[in-house]
């Protein structure tokens, strides 16, 4: 699946809690598409038993009676689902913003109309590329020209429109081209995320990993065209926060606003918190979603500022980020609790920009001796199935 | 804007009542405004037939003939320049 923003205006009150505004619904593992920085877990060969139709409308119906509002219909593919339109129309009727976030493999016209009938209020397309040879080989189908058309329907049938690229060391360079494509095909949001590290990403950040100087010409670009569009076209470009020196709030603050349900119904949040090591990863077939989400020791662990260690206890920033993103702080200093080492107060700040620059020399190094680089590793079954045996 | 301007909601948003909130939002792809008690009441009067001026006729009668013009107006002009209503004629 891709990056999410809430864009809302929701702080974090000390006092109460606040409901799960955001509902991710994670419908499938499944994908036709094989992108080398998809966030999904990498054991996805794994899990097989996705939630039936009426566990999820369970899902739907007690998350909403909690206060959710925005509800994300994500994978995974989600038009891998049958499913798909059931679910849609009892959002619609439950009174959610229903987004649904696609490849658009498996959509055509009419499937666009179904959905538009139950009561769908937007479509995210994500693309990989501004080019059909490139956005075919990262996402390892012929999906391009499908994806213009599904862009085009998509408008035409009077949606929101937002697509979706990620960024990465392959295609930063191509911003230009990227927005333009955007313009062209008049989406009223454009989401430009560069990559973060989970998942199958963390396998190819050595050959994803932009440089400095493709993020510095990158942000130029999309600063121009965000004036040039304003009104028109909303651009959100996504700084890589490993290149600054305060982190993201993460998630707006752990439990504070988001809920994932995994396609097994895991209960998650953030949606690579699997990562976390001794979480009990509740799961909706054996609690309430109220339980999950105000009780359970998982959604409690690092839920306000308490759990906080030095620096970032005692740092008059912290209602501002939360410390940063717990996955990260995980990856990079071996403990969840950490300050994000992306912040310049984290005593492993400097070693993480010796890491990038390392990074960044190597790539430099290997383009100089015409070292053909490590292959990129395909989100798929199989390559799934060769990383848990290893 | 002119008051015999009808304004409208946006194809591109929602506007609804949210019990969790206890307040009128607007909500768009992948995001939600929470609106001010009185935001909320002027879009409430959005319904694609009346007018400017018929709106701020409903409101003040509905605040005992409160003078809402001014805010009213502000409220839309913002609410334009945001893309969440539109003007017809
Ligand atoms: S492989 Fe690509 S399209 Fe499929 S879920 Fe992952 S990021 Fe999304
Ligand atoms: S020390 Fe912690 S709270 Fe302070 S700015 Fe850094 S990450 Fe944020």
């Amino acid at each position: 699946m891709d990056g999410l923003s809430l864009n809302n205006s929701n702080s974090l009150d000390k006092n109460t809690l606040n409901p799960p505004l955001w509902l991710l619904a994670e419908l499938t593992y499944s994908c036709p598409l094989q992108c080398p920085y998809c966030s999904n877990p990498v054991d996805i060969a794994n899990y097989k038993n996705e939630l039936s139709t009426e566990e999820w409308l369970e899902v739907l119906r007690d998350a909403r009676k909690m206060g959710a509002t925005q509800l994300g219909f994500s994978g995974g593919e989600p038009l891998v689902r049958k499913d798909l339109e059931v679910l849609i129309a009892e959002s619609r009727k439950l009174g959610y913003y229903t987004n649904l976030i696609t490849s658009g493999v498996g959509m055509d016209a009419k499937r666009i109309a179904a959905f538009k009938e139950a009561g769908l209020d937007h479509i995210q397309v994500s693309f990989q590329a501004s080019d059909a040879e490139l956005n075919n080989f990262l996402s390892g189908t012929d999906s391009f020209k499908h994806k213009l058309e599904m862009a085009r329907q998509v408008k035409k049938q009077g949606y929101p429109m937002v697509l979706n690229f990620v960024l990465h060391r392959q295609n930063t360079d191509q911003i230009e081209d990227i927005i333009k494509l955007a313009i062209a095909l008049e989406a009223d949001y454009l989401e430009l995320a560069t990559t973060q590290y989970y998942g199958w990403a963390n396998h190819n950040k050595e050959q994803l990993m932009p440089t400095r100087e493709q993020i510095d010409k990158a942000e130029k670009v999309a600063h121009v065209y965000q004036e040039k569009m304003k009104n028109k076209m909303r651009i959100y470009y996504i700084v890589p926060d490993y290149f600054e020196d305060r982190p993201k709030p993460c998630m707006n603050g752990w439990g504070n606003v988001f809920l994932t349900i995994t396609p097994d119904g895991t209960a998650l949040p953030c949606h690579s918190a699997r990562l976390i090591p001794n979480l009990e990863l509740p799961n909706v077939k054996d609690h309430s979603i109220d339980w999950i989400w105000k009780d359970s020791p998982d959604f409690n662990k690092f839920r306000g500022f308490e759990w906080m260690k030095e620096p970032c206890r005692s740092c008059d920033e912290k209602e501002k980020d939360f410390g940063g993103c717990r996955c990260q702080a995980l990856m990079l200093t071996g403990d969840a609790a950490n300050t994000d080492p992306v912040c310049a107060k984290s005593p492993l700040h400097t070693k993480l920009v010796d890491d990038i620059k390392n990074i960044e020399l190597n790539a430099q190094n290997n383009a100089k001796k015409g070292i053909e680089e490590k292959p990129l590793v395909f989100r798929n079954m199989r390559s799934s199935k060769s990383l848990i045996n290893n | 804007m002119n008051k015999d301007q009808i304004p409208s909601l946006s194809q591109m948003f929602r506007f609804q009542w949210e019990e969790a909130q206890n307040s009128y939002v607007i909500l768009y792809p992948e995001g939600m405004v929470k609106l001010s008690g009185s935001a909320g009441e002027i879009m409430k009067q959005l319904d694609g037939e009346a007018t400017v001026a018929s709106i701020i006729q409903n409101l003040s009668d509905l605040f005992d003939g409160a003078d809402v013009g001014d805010d009213v107006i502000a409220f839309l002009s913002e609410a334009e320049s945001n893309g969440w209503i539109e003007f017809k004629q």
